[in-house]
């Protein structure tokens, strides 16, 4: 499965694609595939403060419900309605259209790099 | 991302992606399941197939076509000698004498105390030989049980697992994909009926039995067997869409048909009659194990099995408290549940108050925190059309 290099991740399985002061926030790869077939993604709302490490949101497939955490502290700016309406997208492109939310990043985040990740999960980067 | 576990145990572990430990068993179509990419799942000890891509698909797939099931884990125990019959009758709560030979009946192993140790499909192969299928997790439980219970019968009970491996062919497609591969007269062969036939060129059991809502067939065959007859049949279902479905899908389906999974909807601490299925104890049936503890648990206000709709997003699952709307009083707790893949909302099965269990009754599922309003409705949630039922 794949890693992207440039991203950011946490212990939980969410990657961070940070921009100047603002990241964006999904869950990966192998995340999405331990899940199975996501059907209901509850995000956080425009303008809640997050924290890092805390839940802000759900992922729910068939068999079992997972909590998504904050992977940095910040305002969410956006969230990705496209998810939200068919979630799906979290299975078939979750470092893509699969994203879940944008931050304002309050603090610098303390994040794994790509290769931590990797090892984290016994996947390749 | 962490998975919150719900308190009780789940038919399919939430790690599917977990090596398999080597305690774990591996069914005769393990190297095939490896070559198809399976998910693989640790399940009742042994190592199973969770799915081998999309659940979802799999899902869709048995309910509009047909899915393949390895389901070798299930325990297989013959009961064999001149009263065998006679033996079932007072060791199940069903009377397996009735039942002809080239037929099948579900039935239970009750305790003495009327709570249920195992649900179980028994075949009545020949007038003094039955093949008992138990759940993978209680077949040792199952064996012990019945063994204890054959003193003073000339019936043996033993446990032959070992010899069969069970692929399972379910859907509507079934019978067209199996046709061509047998000998066997599969428009005749009733529900709930087996009969010994050929299959791919293989000495088989074939029965119209399953556990999907669909119609369907469960092959019992030799471990030796099962790679060639699992390749015979996805050839046949090439063309009828039919694919390889796993555990997680068969969740999903059963719970669609109301069908209760042993260690979620069926305990030791229930009797059949809370579970709605009083039906499978004879009544008239002179004495048999659990008979007076069943009368009167018959007569008493428990708790019962409900199907529960929601209309929210969010699934109840298992060990999830159901509450009265109005006063917040805990009145019930949740079994199986799960998105319906068919009716598109979630749904589940939760034991409740006597006196809630009325079909239209609003309730509300405590679902990790948050109240969404739940509705009594009808099981099975799902029920196909009569086509292939005979």
């Amino acid at each position: 499965m794949s890693i992207p290099q440039q991203l950011k991740y946490t212990r939980e399985h969410e990657w961070l694609a940070a921009d100047g002061d603002t990241a964006t926030v999904g869950i990966t790869a192998f995340a999405a595939d331990a899940l199975g077939d996501v059907v209901y993604v509850e995000l956080p709302r425009p303008g809640q403060l997050v924290a890092a490490g805390e839940p802000c949101g759900e992922v729910e497939s068939t068999k079992s419900v997972s909590e998504l955490y904050a992977p940095a502290d910040g305002e969410v700016v956006a969230v990705n309605e496209a998810v939200a309406a068919d979630p799906g997208l979290l299975n078939t492109d979750p470092y893509g259209q699969g994203w879940l939310f944008r931050l304002r990043l309050a603090t610098a985040p303390d994040l794994l790099d790509a290769a931590a990740y990797a090892a984290l999960t016994g996947e390749a980067a | 991302m962490s998975a919150t576990a719900p308190p009780a145990a789940r038919a399919c572990p939430d790690d599917g992606t977990a090596g398999p430990e080597p305690a774990l068993r591996t069914t005769p179509l393990h190297e095939v399941h490896v070559a198809l990419g399976a998910v693989l799942t640790a399940f009742a000890g042994w190592t199973m197939p969770l799915r081998y891509g999309s659940e979802l698909a799999e899902h869709h797939a048995v309910r509009s076509s047909a899915g393949l099931f390895d389901l070798s884990h299930m325990g297989q125990l013959e009961v064999t000698g001149a009263d065998a019959a006679a033996f079932l009758d007072y060791a199940l709560v069903g009377r397996l004498s009735a039942v002809q030979p080239g037929r099948a009946r579900y039935t239970m192993l009750c305790a003495p105390d009327g709570g249920v140790l195992d649900d179980l499909v028994v075949y009545r192969l020949e007038p003094q030989r039955y093949l008992v299928v138990a759940n993978a997790a209680n077949t040792a439980a199952v064996l012990a049980e019945l063994v204890a219970r054959t003193a003073g019968f000339g019936a043996d009970v033993a446990d032959v697992s070992d010899r069969w491996a069970l692929i399972a062919v379910q859907g509507p497609r079934a019978a067209a994909i199996l046709a061509p591969l047998t000998g066997a007269d599969l428009p005749s062969l009733r529900y709930y009926a087996v009969d010994v036939a050929w299959l791919a060129g293989r000495p088989v059991l074939l029965a119209r039995t399953g556990y999907t809502g669909e119609d369907g067939f469960e092959i019992y065959c030799a471990p030796a067997d099962a790679a060639a007859i699992w390749t015979a049949v996805t050839a046949a279902g090439a063309g009828h869409g039919l694919v390889p479905a796993g555990l997680a899908c068969r969740d999903t389906l059963r719970l669609e048909a109301g069908m209760p999974l042993y260690g979620h909807e069926l305990t030791a601490e229930v009797s059949p009659y809370q579970a709605g299925l009083g039906r499978v104890v004879a009544h008239d049936k002179p004495g048999f194990v659990g008979r007076e503890a069943l009368a009167a648990r018959r007569e008493q206000a428990a708790d019962v099995l409900v199907g529960l709709v929601s209309g929210g997003r969010r699934a109840p699952r298992p060990g999830y408290a159901v509450l009265d709307p109005d006063t917040g009083a805990r009145v019930g707790t949740v079994t199986s549940g799960a998105p319906s893949p068919t009716l598109g909302r979630p749904i589940a099965l939760a034991y409740v108050a006597a006196d809630r269990c009325a079909v239209g009754t609003v309730l509300t599922a405590d679902i990790r925190g948050s109240h969404e309003t739940v509705t009594v409705v009808e099981l099975p949630f799902y029920r196909r059309t009569q086509e292939g039922r005979r």
